[in-house]
């Protein structure tokens, strides 16, 4: 009985192995890698708001995201739940699940809330110049989709962007934020909530 | 003062002093607190409601009202306890039993408390468990529509968990999906520490938003 289980286990264990290396099924297979992302940024990865917000990681630029997830191993993003997280994960694991939510597209989470929509527009599309503050859309893409390495904004929870925002230089390393930390501190939280209002209606 | 003013004042400062008496009766919660225990704090099977979240309290009424929370003692009491129920009514019960005290149940294994603590702060991400204190809030309070769990009995905390397993309640996501990951063991350590948890101190009954 044993050693047919053992051989039966072997065998799992082989088909596992024979998927490009990278391990499917099982707790520790990307599948319920994918299931534990869920969970907390929800069923379509459109974020959740509980007493934290996970954000919107649908859409989402796949090299932002593969990005993220390795600084949260190396220590240079300072978040404690993910960095937790992210122990869980295998480096293998970081580029499939990156693309498989970038494929997904649902509605926003919620539209506008927290702040005037159409003040954020007018900082998105043309930034503040009397503050030195950049329009949005130079990098972030005029739909607020990102690019690359620039994350994409739209869709996003505004209470997301409004804590990103105000806990830039606490949470992120200097070094990936040389364009976002100045205009992070120059922004009043007035005009974080009217950008997080903006961008969370855009699809 | 004229005499007839004087008399409006008395009828005021009697009516005034009167309201709570008057509005728990035409509340009827002698209906909740017959299971639920004379001040909600929970008595056997029938969770504590004291200083739960009142948008949870509420969202959980019609959901009995709806027939979606469908475990057994749900179907068993709550859908009938709740079947004519009013809107208004749901909700000044949601406001009447979120503003009691919410006391500790007390009822797990002390051993079993700091596995339990772990688990709730931090998860097992090795075993995809979440960290609990994610919606659930630092010290369990809970926020809006996300309900308290501090000082629940350890006997509802784990019949819950083990009935998302047994397939009730699957409406409540994301709980089924949390639920999935965890072991016995697990959950009889999560609701061990959570019945500890004492939830009267004044900024646990406020769950600001961080």
């Amino acid at each position: 009985m044993r050693v047919v289980a053992f051989i039966l286990g072997l065998q799992a264990a082989a088909a596992a192995f024979a998927v490009g290396g990278t391990s499917y099924a099982g707790p520790a297979g990307i599948e319920a890698k994918f299931d534990y992302c869920q969970t907390c940024h929800g069923p379509s990865a459109q974020g959740f708001r509980g007493y934290y917000t996970m954000p919107r990681l649908a859409g989402q630029q796949p090299q932002y995201i593969m990005n993220q997830l390795h600084a949260f191993m190396a220590g240079r993003r300072h978040m404690p739940i993910m960095q937790r997280v992210v122990t869980g994960l295998t480096p293998d694991m970081i580029a499939p699940l990156a693309q498989r939510l970038n494929r997904l597209n649902p509605p926003p989470y919620v539209s506008g809330g927290l702040g005037s929509a159409s003040v954020g527009r007018s900082i998105f599309e043309s930034g503040i110049p009397e503050a030195n503050i950049p329009a949005c859309v130079v990098c972030h893409a005029p739909s607020a989709t990102g690019h690359n390495q620039i994350p994409r904004l739209a869709g996003q929870l505004p209470w997301y962007l409004a804590k990103t925002l105000a806990n830039w230089e606490r949470e992120r390393h200097t070094e990936t934020s040389a364009i976002m930390a100045p205009i992070a501190r120059n922004l009043s939280p007035a005009q974080v909530s009217a950008i997080a209002a903006y961008v969370s209606t855009l699809r | 003062m004229n005499r007839f003013g004087s008399k409006i004042m008395a009828l005021a400062i009697l009516l005034g002093s009167a309201s709570p008496l008057l509005a728990e009766e035409e509340l009827q919660i002698r209906n909740c607190t017959f299971c639920h225990g004379v001040s909600g704090q929970g008595f056997m099977v029938s969770p504590r409601i004291a200083g739960q979240r009142p948008q949870y309290i509420e969202n959980q009424l019609n959901a009995f009202i709806g027939h979606i929370r469908d475990n057994p003692y749900s179907k068993k009491y709550m859908w009938n306890a709740a079947a004519n129920v009013s809107p208004e009514r749901v909700h000044a019960l949601a406001g009447y039993f979120s503003s009691l005290e919410p006391r500790p149940a007390n009822d797990g294994s002390q051993e079993l408390a700091a596995a339990g603590r772990q688990i709730f702060e931090e998860g097992i991400p090795t075993r995809n468990v979440v960290a609990c204190i994610v919606c659930h809030a630092p010290n369990a309070e809970g926020v809006r529509q996300i309900p308290r769990l501090g000082g629940l009995s350890y006997l509802y905390v784990k019949r819950q968990l083990n009935q998302w397993n047994e397939g009730y309640r699957q409406a409540a996501q994301p709980m089924p999906r949390v639920a999935k990951f965890l072991s016995p063991d697990e959950i009889e350590a999560l609701a061990s520490f959570l019945s500890f948890v004492d939830n009267r101190s004044p900024q646990a009954l406020q769950a600001p938003q961080p």
